[in-house]
Formats: structure tokens, C-alpha cells, sequence
């Protein structure tokens, strides 16, 4: 058996309730770290309404979080960042009017020191954070492969440049734990291949995966635990080739068979 | 040991990449703007004999300008609609108005207080600043619309407590007699009347609009280098991250609470040091100074100037302060003078229903300043100087409307 130390998110018992709709019912599951975790399950499961109870966006009707070994249940969206989990958005979420460059700086403001003194009377030390920071930019853009975007206004990317830009945004925070919400979504074929690479490529650089994602074949390709949500119920959890062949699992996207 | 050949040392000017700095438009408007501001004096002092009363004009001008760069740090970075911004104004003047005049004798505590400006000017910052934060704090889950209309009700409310708390302030009847600034030393010379250029020690500046316009020149200046630094630091991007989206800057790490409060505050500060300044140049504040117009006014400068963009900013006060105080004014009498010489001066004169021409041009400037605005707008909707961003946004805009009204014709 593992021991608590091996997880770096674990989920005690998490509800969320709006109103009578029971969004995310009973939910437990934990995650290891260093590992690619998928979350799947049919529309209106609850899979994004989990990742905002995980990143502070709402708060747990019931239940715990707990991000290495601490409760952050209820902690503010900017305080979870800060522990170190960020995310990316289903329907992306850039700061549409700012460079790329500027996307991924805004993403470093959690790791800077600069106060309001600082940058109002550009002191050296603000001189030397910032020059820092836009080459940390820089390189979180070459490691994403849109370098060449750095000064374009982020709604001006094509849709596959700005889900990596996204990508690039969240892993300025220096995360620990890295939450992508369906990051495949209306890619072709060979995107999806080069996200894949790109995912193991985040893994490589000591950062734990957990996605949620339709596409089967990205999930059975790169994640190595699966926990199938159904109305808001955790139905499965296991490798890819036992959940795929869960028949609950299979009902649950199917239907059941007459 | 080789020789090294020494590079050849670059000029000042090699080392200052003017070329460059021209070519960047933003750089070219602070160029003029500075050659203007310094030029402006000596040249209305030579075409007008003597006169002050431009560069008088002028000094209350650089009073909006102030005011222009303080609420574009809300409204242009931070894109929280402020509806109120004359409160901040109104409690910077008070501050100093009060503090530096015999009002307080009368008042419940028979003490009169004569604190100096430079030291006054930095308490009604902090003040304002701090009255900033206190509005901003019930705001913080509003936004658009629901913003606006509290930061409306701020904006009515504060010059009413003025108004009404007359035991202290004087109320309707105002405060007048306020201190002028004064300094340790000061040049004069044949343009403050006096015969020859000597040093005045001390010096106050008793309504002198060339002290004070050095004065504002100065404030402005300052106030453009800080808030220049600020757009460009890591606070300037959270602002600018939570006007493109609140939730996305959250979940980046930005304390959208703090982050909204210091752009209220900072932004309140700037028309803290402004009303500092309006109560010395004028000597006198009345609650009738802060008005729901001047909120609108600063924000038609900012939105006309070019919202976000600093220099935009300041070439939009200017012009809305010189039209609505210069041109304006100055339109009856231009007009019943240009009557006469052109032989239709019986139309100056009142007759039956017709109040007479002067009259009637008075009757109609606010309508030309209506349509003065309308039109600016209309030839530059994104504002005199945009921002890069507003320019951008006005266009993806427009594009999706004419998509929209594309798809709709063919539906």
C-alpha cells in the first residue's frame, strides 16, 4: 500500500451542491505524484465542477481537499495557485488583449516580489525581477513551441497556439500539480499526438498531470489511472484497460443495453 | 600584451536612440507635449503683453490632467467603470482647504490650522488614497454596470457631506481664504511684473499663475513617470489581467481583491494631490466644485483621449479643458464681433424674442460642445491617441458586427 507521502492531491468525500442539483456526489480519489491522472465521464458529469472545487473557484458543499498532506479546502482561487496548482480552462480562458509574453508574465506574478514601491519607483531590484521574469517567459513560450508568438495579442493565436499559450500561462506559477480541462479539445489528429508529447514533456520537468479529456485515445495513450465520473458519481478508477473495459463504464457512456 | 582596440565611445546621443524613440509614437506625443508645455508660457506672454490669464487657464488644465492620469489607472488599466471620481477630488481639496485656512475657528474645536501645501498635499493623497480603498471595498463583487452606479452614488454623496456637515466646512457658503504655498527662495522676473530678474525670499505664491503652472508642469511630470512605471510592472499586468478576466487572473495567482482596491486607491490618489492643488490656486472650495459633471467630464477626457493609454490621456484633458474653458467662453463675443465687421450688427442688438446674438451663441455652446464630442467620436471612436489594446478591441468589434449583420442579410 502506498502511504500518504506518495500523493500529492487527495479528495476525502467531496460534494458540491447547487441547490438540489448534486454536481459532484460523494467523490474520493487521490493522486500520485508524478503520475498522469484522467478524469472522463459523459457531458455534465461534474468533471469541471470538480477542478473548481479543487482550484478555490467554488467551495466543497462537503468534504476535504488536501494538497500535499494540507487541507485547502475553501482556500481562495489565488491561494490555491499559489500552493501550487494551476490549471487551464475548457472554453480558454487568455487575457485576450495582452502578448503572449505578457499571458505567461501575468502568470508569474505569484512567484515575484516586487510591491507597489517597486514598479511605481522602478527600482533596480524591479529592473532585474522583471528582465528575469520575461526571459522565464520567454522560455516557458519556446518550451510550448509558440516563441515566434511572443508579441502577438493572445486572440490572435490560432485556436491550437492558444491552448498551448494557456498551457505555457499555467506552468508560470510554477505548479506542482497541473489540472488541464480538456486541453485536446478540437484538435486534429497530429495535434493531439503533439500534445501528448507536450504532456509527458510537462511530466519530465517534475510536474503531476490530472486532465480531464473526451478523446480516447489521449487518454488511453498517455495517462496511467482513470476515474470515470457519472452524474457526479465516481463509477470506476483504475488503468486504462481495466476501466475501458468497466461494463458500469461502458453503460454509462452507451447507455444500457435493452 | 596585445592591444586592444577601444570601441569607439558612443555619444549621448547614440546612447539615447532618439531615431528610435521618435519613431515610437507614444515617445513623439510626450516629445511635443513637453515642448508645448515649455514653450507655451513665454510664447502667450509675448503675444499677449503680459498677460497671464492663458497661462492661469492653463494651470487649472494641468488640475484635470491630474485627475485624467488618476482615474485611467481605474477606469483604462484596471477597467473598473467609476462614476464618482470627483469625491477623490473633493476630498483632497477639503483636506487642504481645512487644514490650511481659518475654517477650523469656527468649527466645534475653535482651532485654526495653517499646515503647509507640500506637507498637505501629501495627507490629502493619503486621504483620498485611503477613501479609495474604503469605496472600493463594497464594490469588489460588482462589476460593469453595478459598479458604476455605486461608485454614482459615492460620487453624490461625499460632496453632500460637505455640504451638509456646514458646522465644520462652512457648507454652501464654502472656504475661502486658503493658504498659498510658499517657498524658502524663488526667481522673479519681468514676466510677475516685477523690473529686473532677482531671488524673492521667501517667496509665496499668492496667486501667481506662472508659480503655479511650474507647479503643476512639475506634478504632472511626476505623476507621468510613476504611473508610466506602474503600467509596466507586475502590478500594472494584474490590473490589466483583471479587466481581460477576473477569473483566469485568479486562478493565475492575483489577489483580485487587493489587487482592486490598490487600483481605487492609487487612483483616488492622484485627484488627492489635484484637489490639494485646486484649493490653493483658487483659494476657495465649494461643495458646487465636485459635481456629478466633473466625474463625467474627466471620464468623456479619458474616453476621448484614448482610455489606457497615458499620453492619449493627457492630450484629451487638455483639449476638453481649453474647449470647455477657452473656446466656449470665448464664442459669444467672437461671434457678435464677426457680425459687426461683416456689417450685420443689428444682430447683436436685443430685439423683440431675439435675446441678441451673443446671447443666443451663449444659449448654444453646451450644444456645440455636445457636438464637438459627438463628432470626435465619431472620426475617432478608439479616442485621440489609443492604446494599442483599444484599437485592437474596436476592431475585432467591428468586424463581428458587420459578420453578424453579413450573416443576418443572407438569413
Amino acid at each position: 500500500m502506498s502511504t500518504l507521502d506518495d500523493h500529492i492531491l487527495v479528495l476525502n468525500n467531496v460534494t458540491k451542491r447547487f441547490g438540489g442539483l448534486v454536481a459532484v456526489d460523494d467523490v474520493s480519489l487521490s493522486i500520485k505524484r508524478g503520475e498522469i491522472f484522467a478524469l472522463i465521464g459523459p457531458n455534465g458529469a461534474g468533471k469541471t465542477t470538480l477542478f473548481n472545487n479543487v482550484t478555490g473557484l467554488f467551495k466543497p458543499t462537503s468534504g476535504h481537499v488536501i494538497l500535499n498532506g494540507k487541507d485547502i479546502t475553501g482556500s481562495k482561487p489565488h491561494e490555491v495557485a499559489r500552493l501550487g496548482i494551476a490549471r487551464t480552462f475548457q472554453n480558454i480562458r487568455l487575457f485576450d488583449y495582452m502578448t503572449c509574453v505578457d499571458n505567461v508574465r501575468v502568470g508569474r506574478h505569484v512567484r515575484m516580489h516586487a510591491k507597489l514601491w517597486d514598479g511605481l519607483f522602478k527600482l533596480p531590484a524591479e529592473r532585474r525581477e522583471e528582465e528575469r521574469v520575461t526571459e522565464e517567459a520567454m522560455d516557458l513560450l519556446r518550451f510550448v513551441g509558440i516563441a515566434r508568438q511572443a508579441n502577438q495579442y493572445a486572440r490572435n493565436l490560432p485556436y491550437g497556439q492558444q491552448r498551448r499559450l494557456e498551457i505555457a500561462r499555467a506552468l508560470a506559477t510554477e505548479p506542482k500539480l497541473l489540472l488541464l480541462d480538456e486541453p485536446a479539445a478540437g484538435f486534429t489528429p497530429q495535434e493531439k499526438v503533439e500534445l501528448m508529447a507536450l504532456v509527458r514533456k510537462i511530466l519530465d520537468r517534475g510536474v503531476t498531470v490530472w486532465l480531464i479529456e473526451h478523446d480516447m485515445k489521449v487518454v488511453m495513450g498517455i495517462s496511467e489511472r482513470i476515474v470515470v465520473l457519472d452524474h457526479g458519481e465516481k463509477i470506476a478508477e483504475g488503468p486504462p484497460e481495466e476501466v475501458r473495459t468497466d461494463p458500469r463504464v461502458i453503460e454509462a457512456y452507451l447507455g444500457k443495453s435493452a | 600584451m596585445r592591444n586592444r582596440v577601444a570601441a569607439p565611445p558612443r555619444s549621448v546621443w547614440a546612447r539615447l536612440h532618439l531615431r528610435e524613440r521618435i519613431r515610437d509614437r507614444d515617445t513623439a506625443i510626450y516629445g511635443v507635449l513637453l515642448l508645448v508645455a515649455l514653450v507655451f508660457p513665454a510664447i502667450t506672454l509675448y503675444t499677449t503683453d503680459g498677460s497671464t490669464y492663458l497661462i492661469a487657464v492653463a494651470g487649472h488644465a494641468g488640475t484635470y490632467v491630474l485627475l485624467a492620469i488618476g482615474l485611467n489607472v481605474v477606469v483604462g488599466f484596471a477597467g473598473l467603470l467609476d462614476l464618482g471620481y470627483a469625491a477623490f477630488f473633493a476630498i483632497g481639496a477639503y483636506t487642504y482647504a481645512l487644514f490650511a485656512s481659518q475654517q477650523l475657528l469656527a468649527s466645534p474645536i475653535h482651532h485654526a490650522y495653517h499646515f503647509p501645501f507640500w506637507l498637505m498635499m501629501f495627507v490629502g493623497l493619503l486621504i483620498a488614497a485611503s477613501a479609495g480603498a474604503v469605496l472600493g471595498f463594497p464594490t469588489l463583487r460588482l462589476r460593469g454596470d453595478y459598479l458604476a452606479i455605486v461608485t454614482l452614488g459615492f460620487g453624490e454623496i461625499v460632496p453632500q457631506v460637505f455640504q451638509n456637515f456646514d458646522q465644520w466646512t462652512g457648507g454652501i457658503n464654502a472656504i475661502g481664504g486658503i493658504d498659498q504655498p510658499t517657498l524658502p527662495a524663488w526667481v522673479t522676473g519681468p514676466w510677475a511684473g516685477a523690473d529686473s530678474i532677482s531671488i524673492v525670499a521667501p517667496f509665496s505664491f499668492s496667486f501667481d499663475p506662472i508659480a503655479y503652472y511650474v507647479l503643476i508642469f512639475i506634478l504632472v511630470s511626476v505623476a507621468i513617470v510613476l504611473v508610466n512605471n506602474l503600467q509596466r510592472s507586475r502590478l500594472g499586468r494584474a490590473w490589466m489581467a483583471i479587466r481581460e478576466d477576473e477569473v483566469a487572473a485568479a486562478a493565475m495567482g492575483i489577489n483580485t481583491v487587493t489587487t482592486k482596491l490598490l487600483a481605487f486607491a492609487i487612483g483616488a490618489s492622484f485627484s488627492g494631490f489635484a484637489g490639494a492643488y485646486y484649493g490653493a490656486s483658487f483659494g476657495l472650495v465649494s461643495p458646487d466644485d465636485f459635481l456629478f459633471i466633473v466625474s463625467i467630464t474627466v471620464l468623456v477626457m479619458i474616453v476621448l483621449g484614448g482610455m489606457g493609454n497615458i499620453p492619449g490621456v493627457i492630450v484629451g484633458a487638455v483639449t476638453i479643458y481649453f474647449i470647455l474653458n477657452w473656446f466656449l467662453p470665448l464664442l459669444p463675443p467672437a461671434v457678435e464681433s464677426l457680425a459687426s465687421s461683416i456689417g450685420l450688427g443689428s444682430l447683436n442688438s436685443r430685439a423683440g424674442d431675439w435675446p441678441g446674438l451673443g446671447n443666443e451663441t451663449q444659449n448654444v455652446t453646451l450644444l456645440l460642445f455636445g457636438l464637438i464630442l459627438v463628432t470626435m467620436m465619431l472620426l475617432r471612436p478608439q479616442g485621440i491617441f489609443p492604446s494599442r489594446i483599444r484599437e485592437q478591441e474596436l476592431k475585432h468589434a467591428t468586424a463581428q458586427e458587420d459578420e453578424a449583420a453579413i450573416e443576418q442579410a443572407h438569413a
